[in-house]
C-alpha cells in the first residue's frame, strides 16, 4: 500500500499541476503587453525602494546651501552633482524621489493590507451569515460610501492627528466598504453552490467554510480591486501629504514633496513635476497590473 | 441542388495550450424538407459546425472549408452584409437555454415585432397581427395576453415556443436547432420535438437537430450524422443507423444506451474501452 | 430480508416564498407528505419532472434542510435536524452526490483535498492514512493515483463525477442519495458511471436513493421506482410493476413523452410520414 514509488508519482504530479496552473495564468496575463510592462514598472520600482540606499545620490534630508532651486542637468544652470535639480532648500530631488518610492509602496501595502483583511473578514461574515448581521453590517459600510472620500478621510486624520500612520489609517477605513461589498457578493454566488454543501456535509463548521472552503473561490475580484486601491492608496496619501494631513515634512513623501513646491509652481517647473510624475507612473503601472490580473483571473473563474 | 453543402470543414481555435482543432474536414448536405440530425458527444463539434455556417464563432477560431454553399451560393464569398441578411432570413436558429436566448428586458412582443422589422416590410399594424399569429402557430396559449408577457413570466417550454415562432418569423428556409429540448422536462420535449416536426413538415424547411440523443434523433431524424471529437464517424438514413450501425464508434454509442442493456451491466465494446481511455487522457486546456 | 435502513413517514416540506415589500408571502407545498421505505442494498428510484419535488426530497433526506413535518429514520434511529443539529454519526450515515459535476468540487482544492476533507473532519486519522485512504478509494472508482495531486478543471465531466462519488463514500456512508448523477454526463461516459454506481454499490453494501427524470436510467438501476408529481408520490412499486403496469395518468404520460430508440418505433414513425 504504501509504495514510495507511487508516493513520489504522487507529489510530482502534484507539484506539476500548480506549476500549470501558474503557466496558464501567466499565458493569459502576458496576452495583456500593458499589464507586462505595468509589470515591469512596478518590479523596478520596488527594486528601487528596497536599494534606495545604494541607489539614491545624495542623503534625501541634506541641504546644500548653495544649490537652492538648481534647474535639472540638462537645462541652463543645471548642475551635474543634481540630476533632476534641487528643491527650495537644496535638497536633491532624485534621491527625495527614490526614497519617497519606499513611502509610496508602504502605504500601499500597508492601506490594501490593512483593508483587505478587515474587508474580507466583515464581507465574508455578511454574505455568509445573511439575516440582521448582514444588514446591519452593509447598512453601516453604506454610510462610509456616503461621504466622499477624500472628505471622510480628512476628518479621520483631523481626529486621529496629522501624521503619515494615521493617514493610512484613515485611507484603509475610507477603502474599506469597496472590499465589504465585494466579497459579500462574491460569498453570496459561491455560498449556493454544490460544492460549498458538499463540504457541510462532509462536517464542515462555519468557519472552514467560510475561510477555507468559499473564500479561496472570491479571491480573484479581491486581488484586482487590491491592486486598484493599492494605486488608489498612494493617490488618496499624496492628496492627504498635499493637504498637510499625511507624512509631514521633512520625509520624502510624493504628496508632501509636491505641497512643500507649491509656491514655486511657476518659477521651478522640476520641484512639482517630477513628484507628480513620479506618482502618475507608479499609480499608471499599479493599474495596468490589475488589469492583467482582471484578464488573468476573471475568465479562469468562469471556465472552472 | 441541396439546400446547404458544406465540404470539407476545418474549425481551429487559439487556446492556452496552442491551437485546438474543433472540427476536422466535416461535410454536411441538406436538401429542403429534410430532417439532419447532427449526433455526438460533448467535444464533438457539433454545435461549432453550425455557429461556423452563422458565422457566430468568436474571433479565435479560424474558418476554412472547400465549399459553404447554401442554395448554391458560396457563403464564404457573399459579402458581409449580404450574408447577415441571408442568416436570420433564410437560416434561423435555436438554442439551448431558451430563457438566457430571449433578451430579459423586453416583452416576447417586442422582441418578435424586432425581428419582422429587420427582414420585413411589413407596416406596423400587419406586425402586430402577424405576432399574434406566430404565437398561435407555436401553441402558446392566449396570445393575445401573452404578447405582452416578459421571459421571466413564462416557463422554459414556453420561452422555447417564443423562440422558435422568433426563428421560423421569416420562414426560413432552413432551422437550425442547438439541443433544443435539452434543458426541458420530458413531457415539454416531446411538445417542442412534435411541435418542431409538425412545422417542417408543413413548411417543407429544413431542419438541422443537433442533440446529444439518441432518442432525439429516433424520433426525428431522415438522416443522422455522427461525429466523435471533430471527425464525422458515420452517415446514414436514421432506420439503417440504428438498424445496422457501420462504425464502431456508433455501435458503441448505441449499445451504451441504457434501455438496450441486455444483462446485469451495461455493454462495454473493445472500442468503447479505447474511448474510455481517450476520455482520462482528455484533460481540459 | 432486513429491516428497511430507511423509513420515511408522512414527510412534508413548505417554503415561504416572500412577496417583497407590498406583496402576501405565499406557502408552496414542495413535498406533501411523502412515505416510503428502502431495504439495505437496494436502489429506490425517484422520477419526476422539475419542480415535483424530487431535490427538495434529497436535501431532506441528506439533512440539509429540515422537513416541516414527517419522520425519517435511518437504520432504526430517527433524525431531527431541526432539534438536536447533525451529529457526526448522522452525518457518516448520509451522502450525497450532485447532479452537476462542475459545480459540485471546489475549484481551489485538489482532488486529494476533496477526498481527505471527510476523514479531517469525522475521524482521528494521521495524515499519512488519510492519503492511503484517499489514493484506495481514487482507485476504487477508477481514476489513477496521479490525479491525487490535480485539480478539478483539469478532469472532464465524467472524471469529475467519479471523484464527487470517490468523495461520497469516503466515509462509508449507508446510505447514498444520487441527486441526477448521470444526467449531465454524455451517453458513453453515464454507462460507465452507472457501472461504477453498481459495483461500489455491491462492494460497499450500500443504499442509493437514485432521483432522474431520464426513466431509461431508472429502469436500469432501479429495483423499486417512486414516482412524483407536484409534491406527492403518485406511483410507487417495483421497477417490474411500474414500467409494465402503470397505474397513475402522469406516469403513462410521463412514459409516452420518453423518446425511443428502438427499430421498431423508428419504423412506425417513418411509416406514419407520408400519411400525415
Amino acid at each position: 500500500m504504501n509504495n514510495p514509488d507511487r508516493s513520489a508519482v504522487v507529489l510530482a504530479e502534484s507539484r506539476n499541476a500548480t506549476r500549470k496552473m501558474l503557466a496558464e495564468f501567466w499565458f493569459y496575463f502576458s496576452q495583456n503587453r500593458g499589464a507586462v510592462a505595468g509589470l515591469f514598472v512596478f518590479i523596478v520600482l520596488v527594486i528601487v525602494a528596497l536599494a534606495a540606499p545604494l541607489v539614491a545620490p545624495h542623503d534625501p534630508d541634506v541641504q546644500y546651501r548653495d544649490f537652492f532651486l538648481t534647474p535639472p542637468v540638462w537645462q541652463e544652470g543645471g548642475n551635474s552633482m543634481f540630476l533632476l535639480g534641487t528643491d527650495a532648500v537644496g535638497r536633491d530631488m532624485l534621491s527625495r524621489l527614490i526614497f519617497g518610492a519606499r513611502f509610496s509602496l508602504f502605504i500601499g501595502l500597508v492601506v490594501v493590507g490593512i483593508a483587505l483583511t478587515g474587508g474580507i473578514v466583515i464581507g465574508v461574515v455578511a454574505g455568509y451569515f445573511r439575516g440582521w448581521v448582514d444588514t446591519v453590517i452593509m447598512r453601516v459600510m453604506d454610510v462610509i460610501l456616503a461621504f466622499p472620500s477624500l472628505l471622510l478621510a480628512l476628518v479621520l486624520v483631523a481626529v486621529l492627528g496629522p501624521g503619515l500612520m494615521n493617514a493610512m489609517i484613515a485611507i484603509a477605513i475610507v477603502l474599506q466598504p469597496h472590499f465589504v461589498r465585494l466579497t459579500r457578493a462574491a460569498v453570496l454566488t459561491e455560498r449556493t453552490r454544490d460544492y460549498v454543501v458538499a463540504a457541510r456535509l462532509a462536517g464542515a463548521g462555519n468557519t472552514r467554510l467560510m475561510f477555507k472552503t468559499i473564500l479561496p473561490n472570491c479571491l480573484a475580484p479581491l486581488i484586482v480591486q487590491g491592486t486598484l486601491s493599492f494605486s488608489n492608496a498612494i493617490l488618496d496619501a499624496a492628496a492627504l501629504g498635499f493637504l498637510g494631513m499625511g507624512a509631514q515634512p521633512p520625509t520624502p513623501e510624493w504628496g508632501t514633496m509636491l505641497a512643500e513646491a507649491r509656491e514655486f509652481i511657476l518659477r521651478a517647473w522640476w520641484v512639482v513635476t517630477f513628484p507628480g510624475l513620479a506618482i502618475l507612473i507608479t499609480v499608471l503601472a499599479i493599474n495596468l497590473v490589475g488589469d492583467g490580473l482582471r484578464d488573468a483571473l476573471d475568465p479562469k473563474l468562469k471556465r472552472s | 441542388m441541396a439546400l446547404l453543402e458544406i465540404r470539407n470543414l476545418r474549425v481551429e481555435f487559439d487556446t492556452a495550450a496552442g491551437p485546438f482543432r474543433a472540427l476536422d474536414g466535416v461535410d454536411y448536405t441538406v436538401e429542403g424538407g429534410e430532417v439532419l440530425a447532427i449526433v455526438g458527444e460533448s467535444g464533438s463539434g457539433k454545435s461549432v459546425a453550425m455557429l461556423a455556417v452563422m458565422g457566430l464563432l468568436p474571433e479565435s477560431a479560424t474558418v476554412s472549408a472547400d465549399l459553404m454553399a447554401f442554395e448554391g451560393i458560396d457563403l464564404r464569398t457573399m459579402p458581409a452584409a449580404e450574408r447577415r441578411k441571408v442568416i436570420g432570413k433564410d437560416i434561423a436558429m435555436i438554442f439551448q437555454e431558451p430563457i438566457a436566448s430571449l433578451n430579459p428586458c423586453f416583452t416576447i412582443g417586442f422582441q418578435l415585432d424586432e425581428v419582422l422589422k429587420a427582414h420585413t416590410s411589413l407596416s406596423r399594424k400587419a406586425r402586430k397581427d402577424r405576432v399574434i399569429e406566430l404565437l398561435e402557430s407555436v401553441g402558446i396559449p392566449d396570445p393575445l395576453r401573452r404578447v405582452s408577457a416578459f421571459p421571466h413570466q413564462m416557463s422554459g417550454g414556453q420561452c422555447q415556443r417564443v423562440m422558435i415562432a422568433i426563428a421560423t418569423a421569416c420562414e426560413p428556409k432552413l432551422l437550425i436547432a442547438d439541443e433544443p429540448t435539452t434543458a426541458l422536462d420530458v413531457t415539454i420535449q416531446k411538445q417542442i420535438l412534435d411541435l418542431l416536426t409538425d412545422m417542417q413538415r408543413d413548411t417543407g424547411m429544413g431542419l438541422i437537430m443537433i442533440t446529444h440523443d439518441m432518442g432525439v434523433v429516433a424520433e426525428t431524424a431522415d438522416r443522422v450524422v455522427v461525429q466523435y471529437k471533430g471527425k464525422q464517424m458515420e452517415t446514414a438514413d436514421v432506420l439503417t443507423l440504428f438498424e445496422n450501425p457501420s462504425h464502431p464508434y456508433t455501435k458503441a454509442l448505441l449499445s451504451a444506451l441504457p434501455e438496450n442493456a441486455t444483462g446485469d451491466r451495461l455493454p462495454t465494446v473493445a472500442d468503447y474501452e479505447a474511448m474510455m481511455q481517450a476520455d482520462v487522457r482528455e484533460v481540459q486546456p | 430480508m432486513s429491516a428497511p435502513i430507511l423509513k420515511v413517514r408522512d414527510l412534508k416540506r413548505d417554503y415561504v416564498i416572500s412577496g417583497g415589500m407590498f406583496g402576501k408571502s405565499k406557502l408552496l407545498h414542495a413535498v406533501k407528505g411523502v412515505s416510503f421505505d428502502v431495504e439495505r442494498g437496494s436502489t429506490l428510484a425517484v422520477v419526476g419532472e422539475s419542480g415535483c419535488g424530487k431535490s427538495t426530497l434529497a436535501r431532506m433526506l441528506t439533512m440539509i434542510d429540515p422537513p416541516t413535518a414527517g419522520t425519517i429514520e435511518i437504520d432504526g434511529e430517527g433524525i431531527d435536524i431541526a432539534a438536536h443539529g447533525v451529529t457526526r454519526e448522522m452525518r457518516q450515515a448520509v451522502q450525497i452526490v450532485f447532479q452537476n459535476p462542475y459545480g459540485s468540487l471546489n475549484p481551489r482544492q485538489k482532488i486529494g483535498a476533496v477526498l481527505e476533507e471527510p476523514l479531517l473532519l469525522n475521524t482521528s486519522m494521521s495524515a499519512a492514512e488519510r492519503r492511503d485512504a484517499a489514493l484506495a478509494m481514487l482507485e476504487k472508482v477508477g481514476l489513477p493515483p496521479e490525479h491525487y495531486g490535480r485539480y478539478p478543471h483539469m478532469f472532464s465531466g465524467g472524471q469529475r463525477q467519479r471523484v464527487a462519488i470517490a468523495r461520497a463514500i469516503m466515509l462509508r456512508p449507508k446510505l447514498l442519495v444520487l441527486d441526477e448523477p448521470v444526467s449531465a454526463l454524455d451517453l458513453s461516459v453515464q454507462a460507465q458511471i452507472l457501472n461504477l454506481l453498481r459495483d461500489l454499490q455491491d462492494e460497499f453494501e450500500l443504499t442509493y436513493v437514485f432521483i432522474s427524470h431520464d426513466l431509461s436510467v431508472v429502469r436500469y438501476i432501479a429495483d423499486e421506482v417512486m414516482v412524483m408529481y407536484f409534491g406527492e408520490a403518485v406511483e410507487h412499486g417495483t421497477r417490474d410493476q411500474v414500467f409494465s403496469d402503470p397505474q397513475h395518468d402522469y406516469t403513462k404520460t410521463l412514459f409516452a413523452a420518453t423518446p425511443r430508440a428502438d427499430v421498431e418505433s423508428i419504423k412506425k414513425r417513418l411509416a406514419a410520414k407520408p400519411a400525415a
